[in-house]
């Protein structure tokens, strides 16, 4: 035990020592997640749009307040024919481009109906497909209001509650993910690196001679980077809180132990992935590529899962982060208590013994 | 000159014989474009639907089956108790809950006027607001027949008033979300290849103690950097071509424009990103501190340059930022040549602006790397 | 040995990292063609020295010529008539034998027909045809210390220098290295060695002691032996070391 504790020590001093290595594990966290807490959205802001309004009147013009007053919308030009279209397109600053036929007024009087045409620059298919929506939800909400005061007939009105985030807010779905995808992309790497560097300079033979077990030898490598993302996840948590607005409406002990399953699950992934190679290049190249487009794209981090092919939907199940996001919404979000994320932290917990013992089978391998 | 020759062979040797490197650099890489393409939608298919309906009348029916009928939803659950609903709100079995409140109908007729109520899990706020729009277009959509139907025709379509609403999507009238993320993707992963590839390399030789051994010949440090970008520029250049060639066979990626300017501005951009590589090189005592640059500085350079998210979405000060990002100007490129057809002229403002940080960042690295100390 | 041209000069170098002297008026010349030692306990500043000689680092003050070129301004010329071997080794592992002499002839400016020449003759002198294509990292110790040392020489230097360059290997291997420095030596490339093997001390024309970053003693070991009145080099060394120390 004495001559563990004279290992852990080493191993602390390796990296407090290193100030550049330090500064920048504690720095990039919360670099990052004010960062992209505050610039990455899915939200629709100051989009850029054209009208074409043939009509001019009255309505046309109320509908164009309408959808001007709301932030999701600036407009950028008003067109006089239809030939401007494809030239305010190609120049790449436009996204939408809106067409009121002619006598729009009369026709909604006279027929109860009347055309507006939406033209989007679909290169970004997702942004076309929001933006539309955003518009028709405009549109449908003010034809509706003009409706309730034509008294008309049989009005069934709809009244919405949103559950959870009323202000629907974008942070609050992202604070989880770039919490997963930092703890993930630290853990992982520092650990598989600090034990192939062993390797490559060749120190790590020097501990294997040693008294020292090797289950010993790794849990004080890891030992210290435990600490060190712990104190990272709490910093995410805190910044969340107090940067961000999130409530954390189940229980704080709770929330950090499922911190610490997860960071254990990274660890013993970067234990796995140190086993496969002996040079500290290929070690980060592998985690770097294994992990990173996989966390972003893979964990409902920024695409909804729900919608993904099902093929991609299975292969999303094997990503870890996947139900660590799952359990840090529902805690934080909902208020959930253990009795409902019990079985995604099951399922952490079979990722990372799966993990642990894939290592043990290739390190023994490796001694004999 | 003929020195730069013996580095790029040195260089080139020293790649290809680092076996666990080889897949990194040419397999992975085109697997995850592949794959993770697919991913990229927010397009909304199946919101999961909890129907309350207390009602039970003809014109409750009515709107169930609309709802079940519709592509946006997927009934999971009916129940007649709200509370129950919200329980399944909040275990994650629905995102949105109808309720029909009892004398829905009744109230429709003798008030002429009733509520429908939509309680709806907000986590996800677009996901949120869209599946409220679709929901209440549905309803709206109901409105208008119960007029018709009590009122007739002509009453019902002149009282009832609808604007329709008819959208076409230009170049992507599909809407096809992964001919839009193949040359992002694509852009991403060059980008990283050829950061870490460069990053790595030179701190490597500190490392090893090499360089001391190049710091001593008269080399010039110009030659020893350009001699050290080469190869992984041409490694590039490789890789974009094998997905564009991905993306046009297994994605159907239109590729408008010309191929030539998609080469020749890559060319221009690999050059900033690896003299970002070498100068993260420069400064750094070892590959871990070499490594973390290059990380911290990749993963914000990616998720502000629009490939996920949309750019115009930022707060101004990030869209500021994000005038000194290399990547966003590229992905911006990328998509408006192969998928719009920009010519040269269109993407101009990008190319010079994409010299300018080329220019910067190679001279950087060459003042940044000292011979002697 | 005739005392000709000088190659290196040298006159009261110092060369300071913030309040720490590592060098501290240094006055030494060197002569064409011979082989000079520069001993010292680790840490005496000798390192630091051979490092300024070489233009990796630039001194603080004092007037310093190498190959007739100054030490502050022309440090790339000066890089242009000196090879350079340290303690720390300097090929690549993961490159072959005959790949590594090509690369350092290349980048030192040979044409492809002398490196072919070159690589040709150093494959058959040490003969290693069965091994050129291996990779360094796959040869013991001693090998790759007599290979780099022929690739330091490769391009025919005025002068050499070499830090260390027998550390850790067996005493056969280290005679045969100095067979090696005795050859350069004849062809006409001074040989600037450090060292703290004392029977390697003897071996060199010259010699230079270092103490705290201080020359306290120059001459042929022949007359440091007589001066301090031992019998060999090593006592030679323990009397300088224990004077500064008392």
């Amino acid at each position: 035990m004495k001559r563990f504790i004279g290992f852990l020590k080493k191993e602390f001093y390796h990296i407090f020592r290193d100030r550049r290595t330090l500064i920048i594990l504690f720095g990039m966290p919360v670099a990052q997640v004010l960062l992209f807490g505050f610039v990455i959205t899915n939200e629709i802001k100051n989009v850029k749009i054209a009208i074409l309004d043939h009509s001019k009147d009255e309505i046309t013009k109320q509908i164009t307040n309408k959808i001007l007053a709301s932030e999701y919308f600036i407009l950028d030009k008003n067109l006089s024919s239809d030939n401007e279209i494809e030239s305010i397109f190609k120049a790449g600053n436009v996204k939408e481009i809106l067409i009121f036929e002619n006598n729009f007024a009369k026709k909604l009087e006279k027929y109860g109906k009347a055309n507006i045409q939406i033209i989007t620059d679909a290169t970004d298919p997702n942004t076309a497909n929001l933006i539309v929506s955003y518009t028709s939800a405009i549109i449908l909400n003010y034809s509706n209001r003009l409706n309730v005061q034509s008294n008309v007939p049989m009005q069934i009105q709809t009244k919405t509650r949103m559950f959870y985030n009323p202000e629907l807010k974008s942070v609050f779905m992202f604070v989880p993910g770039i919490m997963a995808m930092i703890l993930m992309l630290i853990s992982a790497i520092m650990t598989s690196i600090s034990i192939t560097r062993e390797k490559e300079m060749g120190t790590m033979e020097i501990l294997l001679v040693s008294p020292l077990k090797p289950a010993q030898i790794i849990i004080g490598k890891v030992m210290p980077y435990v600490i060190l993302s712990f104190i990272n996840a709490v910093t995410i948590i805190v910044l969340g809180m107090y940067v961000f607005g999130m409530p954390v409406q189940g229980s704080i002990p709770l929330l950090l132990a499922e911190n610490v399953l997860f960071i254990l699950l990274a660890l013993s992934l970067g234990i796995l992935i140190s086993t496969t190679t002996d040079n500290q290049q290929a070690a980060m190249m592998k985690s770097m590529f294994g992990l990173l487009l996989p966390t972003i794209l893979l964990s409902g981090f920024i695409y909804p899962i729900e919608n993904m092919p099902i093929a991609l939907q299975i292969v999303a199940n094997l990503m870890p982060p996947r139900w660590f996001i799952i359990i840090i919404k529902d805690i934080m979000l909902k208020g959930t208590s253990f009795a409902f994320v019990w079985k995604e932290t099951l399922i952490l917990v079979a990722f990372t013994l799966f993990f642990l013992i894939i290592s043990i089978k290739k390190f023994q391998i490796r001694l004999e | 000159m003929r020195t730069i020759k013996f580095i790029i062979q040195k260089e080139f040797k020293q790649i290809f014989r680092n076996k666990s490197m080889l897949p990194m650099i040419f397999v992975i890489p085109l697997v995850q474009l592949l794959v993770l393409v697919n991913a990229a939608t927010f397009e909304i298919k199946n919101i999961d639907l909890i129907i309350v309906d207390k009602d039970l009348s003809s014109t409750s029916r009515q709107l169930t089956a609309k709802f079940n009928g519709s592509a946006f939803f997927n009934v999971v659950k009916t129940t007649f108790s709200v509370q129950q609903a919200e329980d399944y709100l909040y275990q994650d079995i629905g995102d949105l809950v109808l309720v029909i409140p009892q004398n829905f109908e009744k109230q429709l007729v003798k008030n002429q006027k009733a509520d429908i109520q939509l309680l709806i899990n907000a986590i996800d706020g677009v996901v949120a607001g869209l599946s409220n729009y679709y929901a209440t277009s549905i309803i709206a959509g109901l409105n208008k027949e119960v007029i018709t139907r009590w009122y007739g025709v002509s009453k019902g379509n002149s009282a009832y008033k609808q604007i329709s609403i008819q959208y076409s999507h230009w170049y992507n009238p599909e809407l096809n979300y992964k001919t839009f993320m193949v040359p992002g993707i694509l852009v991403l992963l060059i980008t990283n290849i050829g950061l870490f590839l460069a990053g790595m390399n030179l701190v490597r030789e500190k490392e090893i103690g090499t360089i001391e051994q190049i710091n001593v010949t008269p080399i010039k440090k110009h030659h020893f950097i350009i001699g050290k970008l080469i190869p992984f520029w041409i490694i590039s250049l490789f890789e974009l071509a094998l997905g564009l060639i991905i993306g046009k066979l297994v994605f159907d990626i239109p590729i408008i424009g010309s191929l030539w300017l998609v080469f020749s501005v890559t060319a221009i951009y690999m050059l900033v990103v690896l003299a970002i590589g070498l100068f993260i090189s420069t400064i750094t005592e070892n590959q871990l501190q070499a490594m973390f640059f290059a990380f911290f500085f990749n993963l914000v350079f990616i998720l502000m340059s629009g490939l996920f998210t949309a750019v115009e979405s930022m707060p101004t000060w990030g869209q500021i930022l994000n005038k000194i990002n290399p990547i966003a100007y590229f992905i911006r490129v990328m998509r408006m040549v192969l998928l719009k057809g920009s010519t040269f002229i269109d993407i101009l403002p990008e190319i010079i602006s994409l010299s300018m940080f080329a220019v910067l960042m190679f001279s950087l690295a060459v003042w940044n790397y000292r011979k002697t100390s | 040995m005739v005392k000709k041209e000088k190659v290196i000069q040298v006159k009261n170098l110092v060369k300071k990292f913030g309040d720490f002297v590592a060098n501290d008026h240094l006055t030494f010349d060197v002569y064409k063609g011979e082989i000079f030692g520069f001993l010292g306990a680790n840490g005496a500043g000798k390192t630091t020295a051979i490092r300024i000689l070489c233009g990796l680092s630039i001194p603080t003050s004092g007037d310093i010529s190498v190959a007739g070129f100054d030490a502050y301004t022309q440090t790339e010329n000066i890089k242009k008539n000196i090879g350079y071997m340290s303690q720390k080794f300097s090929l690549y592992e993961d490159l072959t034998i005959t790949e590594n002499i090509k690369f350092y002839a290349g980048i030192y400016g040979l044409s492809d027909k002398e490196i072919k020449q070159k690589s040709d003759k150093l494959i058959q002198k040490f003969n290693l045809s069965d091994k050129k294509n291996k990779l360094i990292k796959s040869l013991p110790l001693g090998w790759k210390q007599k290979l780099a040392f022929s690739i330091a020489i490769i391009h025919n230097p005025k002068i050499v220098f070499l830090d260390e360059p027998t550390g850790g290997v067996d005493p056969i291997t280290r005679r045969q290295f100095w067979d090696l420095i005795y050859e350069a030596a004849d062809a006409g490339i001074t040989v600037f060695v450090t060292t703290h093997y004392m029977d390697e001390a003897e071996y060199c024309n010259r010699l230079s002691i270092m103490v705290d970053g201080k020359i306290e003693a120059l001459d042929t070991p022949e007359n440091l032996i007589k001066q301090y009145k031992v019998d060999n080099m090593d006592q030679v060394f323990l009397k300088l070391a224990r004077k500064t120390n008392a």
